[in-house]
């Protein structure tokens, strides 16, 4: 068995109409890493919620900007990287919502977060030294007996 | 290519929204357009049917919260129908099965309408 770890890179201006070509390359990535339908599909929408909102917050709808999205196929695990140039995220402020204020809230905003932390195993925000933001997000493969 | 549709079809007391393809924050402005206008024709009795409806993401749930104060406000509702098990697991995932009603069929959903 293999052991290394291959990367595929993304770069994408920060348009919604780009969403559906991201969605496209990690799906077919985590299919070619071995992912069942319903991880691809987890996979696949947090990293358009993570898209989504590097669009639509970081870049305030600007249309002119990077995305920069990297996947690394590792013998146990899939990382996704996005990168972007834009305002500054701090998650420390966002809270895992109690769900039913939220909904009687109806507040909109946070929800990709939450879906993203919900659906991976693990989702880091960063803050890079010149000015970039990051977030990393990790799925595990199940072992299989 | 957005690969996303939206049709709407009145009836007598009722109007039924379908939706098909992916909804997303690139789609979503289109749904939002239909349902406002079905507000600002008091068209508030709403059915939508999600049967041809792959993918859904968080800008898609959050046209369905835009508008369910407002809908019910003014004695309407928003029920919806017929969607996929995969669709089905991201509402759940927010918890939108305790504030919207979910049928299997379209039928039923107007059904519930009827005096």
């Amino acid at each position: 068995m293999t052991r290394k770890t291959t990367s595929y890179r993304l770069k994408l201006p920060s348009r919604t109409d780009n969403l559906e070509t991201v969605r496209k390359f990690v799906a077919d990535l985590a299919r070619k890493a071995g992912f069942g339908k319903e991880d691809i599909h987890k996979i696949e929408l947090a990293v358009d919620e993570a898209c989504t909102n590097v669009i639509e917050h970081a870049y305030e709808n600007a249309e002119d900007q990077d995305i920069d999205i990297v996947v690394k196929l590792g013998p146990q695990k899939l990382t996704v990287i996005v990168t972007d140039r834009g305002k500054t995220f701090s998650p420390g402020d966002i809270e895992t919502p109690d769900m039913e204020q939220y909904i009687a809230e109806l507040r909109v905003g946070g929800l990709g977060i939450y879906l993203m932390r919900t659906l991976m195993d693990k989702v880091q925000y960063r803050s890079l030294p010149d000015g970039k933001n990051q977030v990393k997000m990790e799925k595990y493969l199940e072992k299989r007996s | 290519m957005s690969g996303f549709e939206v049709s709407r079809k009145d009836m007598d007391r009722v109007s039924v929204v379908s939706l098909k393809g992916y909804l997303d924050a690139h789609t979503a402005s289109d749904f939002e357009d239909v349902l406002q206008k079905l507000v600002d024709e008091d068209r508030v009795r709403i059915v939508v049917n999600l049967r041809d409806l792959h993918y859904i993401s968080s800008a898609g749930l959050g046209v369905f919260m835009g508008f369910i104060e407002n809908v019910r406000q003014r004695e309407g509702d928003i029920k919806l129908a017929e969607m996929s098990e995969k669709v089905y697991r991201v509402f759940d995932l927010l918890g939108f099965p305790v504030l919207y009603e979910i049928f299997d069929s379209e039928a039923e959903a107007i059904q519930k309408y009827q005096p």
